[in-house]
């Protein structure tokens, strides 16, 4: 024991302080929350210490579980929101990546201004994203907002984007795609730059056309890069919150499962913090599947991770 | 994930674009063309805002765009003075807690990070694991049990209280990059440090930390912004006092049931997004290099 602390001290006095903090802020609150789901708890039954009122609420089994899975629209609807938040992730996801990749292509090439292009497109990641939000929903509006100014002056339809229908949900898609492209954009270009320049000189050598160069030099230089952002990126995408919550509000035709859980949380009479922990617990075990799924998958492809 | 620091050296002498003289002159057109439409795209919103800010509320509202409508500086002057709520107190908030955040945040982050790309020590894998689950968990629905936590610690509607649960977010995903960026700094200059007499915190310290600039930079960047732009923790721990509100949750004063202040509005977040990009100025330099190293080590 001796033998293993005089090794290992200097490790564990490095990582001591973010484990502690993890473990008080982030694990305990989330065996909590896993205990919350097999309960009643809401604003009623809740311990107040300012009220100085002990806990009232009680186990109920599985119950919370049932009444989510079961689909009911009064729970908000889990199957149908689940399809959605998975439309919202991969649109969300698939844009971010191939816009972020095709203008980190552009930018590695040697190019006027690319100082200036480059400043200019990481613009949107820089800008607070409540701020963003407040800037689109304002662009978005039916009435005056820009967008539908413009497509009235050239004769198109202007639909009410904010509205109850799914023009909402692509409102807020290309709004969540406007934020997240910088990311993937900057993180690409960097592996992009990693790739060995003698890479396409050979492959110019051996007569590759562009499109093999891109196919065969590129894309497997950037792989260890997308694998990573690509998760990451889902990841964020499926908890993505403010954005939906700021733009389009408690909107129905835009409801994910993270924003669901919020209104459960804070909205209507009574908070209802039990089914809004189930939420919590049913969105992390379909991103701890989709995880190792994702994982291994690269692991068969030779991956190490 | 597999490139070491030597194979890095090479990149960077290698590092050859495609020339400009290699491209036609039609290319180069095209090339140009899609910069500037992406680069109109990112920027419009911004600059919608902006244009915004200067014009009073009721033209902001009005149907037909133009770029000056009785546009002045009186959103501004109205916000700074204080008439829509204490925007400077706010703003005071904000940055305390933002500065606070990326402080604590980086140097946790950096001292786990270093730990775990030279250390090899029971339990890493787990760490290393646990810091990816962390990001997956709603963090909307720990709001209940850390509002319990917070106030059994007695932080409860303290700007430290709203910094630890910052950090949590931070932590993870900046202890990975940096990770990532110390495994790219070869560790001959470790043990060069410490043939000379440096304790290990002395190496970490005194010569790893100047050296991974860029990673560092990447990750202030990530954790100021996380601080600055956060809405959800900040409207349910905070007081409801004019005075312990932060920028983000005081803005929601101008978003009322049914009636925007669109023209002030815009101002304040004109004078809220000016330091993010200050901010982001600073550290643009080092992006490209400090996130793609530690994206690329993963």
């Amino acid at each position: 024991m001796r033998r293993f602390l005089e090794r290992h001290w200097y490790a564990y006095a490095m990582v001591l302080p973010v484990v502690v903090v993890i473990a008080v802020l982030v694990l305990y609150p989330l065996a909590q929350g896993v205990f919350f789901t097999f309960t009643n708890i809401n604003e009623a039954n809740i311990a107040n210490p300012v009220l100085d009122r002990p806990a009232t609420y009680e186990g109920v089994g599985f119950k919370n579980y049932l009444n989510v899975l079961s689909g009911d629209a009064s729970y908000g609807a889990f199957w149908g929101t689940l399809v959605r938040t998975i439309i919202w992730t991969f649109g969300c996801v698939f844009f971010h990546y191939t816009i972020g990749l095709g203008l980190a292509l552009l930018l590695n090439r040697e190019v006027k201004g690319r100082t200036l292009y480059r400043v200019l497109l990481i613009l949107p990641w820089a800008v607070p994203a409540f701020i963003s939000a407040f800037a689109w929903k304002y662009m978005f509006n039916a009435q005056y907002g820009i967008i539908n100014q413009l497509l009235r002056s050239v004769g198109l339809p202007d639909p009410v984007w904010l509205g109850q229908s799914d023009w909402a949900l692509f409102a807020v898609i290309v709004v969540n795609v406007w934020l997240g492209v910088p990311f993937m954009m900057v993180a690409l270009l960097g592996g992009l730059q990693s790739i060995p320049g003698d890479l396409y000189e050979a492959a110019e050598m051996d007569g590759a056309t562009p499109w093999q160069r891109f196919r065969n030099v590129t894309l497997p230089g950037l792989r260890s890069v997308s694998s990573t952002v690509i998760l990451l990126g889902i990841i964020w995408t499926f908890n993505m919150f403010p954005v939906i919550y700021l733009i389009a509000g408690p909107n129905p035709n835009t409801r994910i499962l993270v924003t669901y859980a919020f209104e459960r949380f804070f909205s209507g009479a009574s908070r209802d913090y039990a089914v809004a922990s189930t939420y919590g617990v049913l969105i992390l075990s379909v991103l701890l599947v989709f995880a190792s799924v994702y994982r291994r998958a690269l692991r068969k492809q030779g991956e190490v991770w | 994930m597999t490139l070491d620091a030597s194979s890095l050296q090479v990149v960077r002498a290698t590092d050859r674009r495609l020339k400009r003289s290699d491209r036609s002159a039609l290319a180069s057109v095209g090339l140009h063309a899609g910069l500037i439409i992406a680069s109109l795209v990112a920027v419009f919103p911004v600059f919608w805002v902006l244009v915004t800010s200067f014009k009073p509320d009721a033209r902001a509202v009005e149907t037909s765009p133009k770029l000056f409508n009785e546009s002045s500086l009186d959103n501004y002057t109205r916000i700074l003075g204080g008439e829509k709520g204490a925007f400077l107190t706010w703003f005071g908030n904000s940055v305390l807690i933002a500065l606070l955040t990326t402080v604590i945040a980086v140097f946790l982050s950096a001292t786990t990070g270093y730990a775990a790309s030279r250390f090899r020590f029971p339990g890493k894998r787990s760490l290393m694991m646990s810091f990816l689950v962390v990001q997956m968990f709603p963090f909307a629905v720990l709001i209940v049990p850390l509002y319990n936590i917070l106030i059994a610690l007695g932080l409860q509607g303290t700007s430290i209280g709203l910094v630890l649960v910052y950090c949590t977010t931070a932590v993870p995903f900046c202890t990975y990059m940096l990770k990532g960026y110390f495994d790219t700094i070869p560790t001959d200059i470790d043990e060069a440090g410490r043939v000379d007499g440096l304790s290990p915190f002395g190496v970490f310290w005194r010569l790893i930390m100047p050296l991974a600039k860029p990673g560092l930079a990447v990750t202030s960047f990530y954790a100021f912004l996380t601080a600055w732009g956060e809405v959800a923790f900040a409207s349910a721990f905070l007081s409801a006092a004019d005075e312990s509100k932060t920028l983000a949750v005081g803005l929601q004063v101008f978003v009322q049931q049914n009636r925007t202040e669109w023209g002030h509005l815009a101002a304040a977040s004109i004078l809220v997004a000016i330091p993010a990009v200050i901010v982001f100025y600073l550290v643009q330099r080092f992006l490209v290099t400090g996130l793609s190293s530690g994206a690329v080590k993963g």
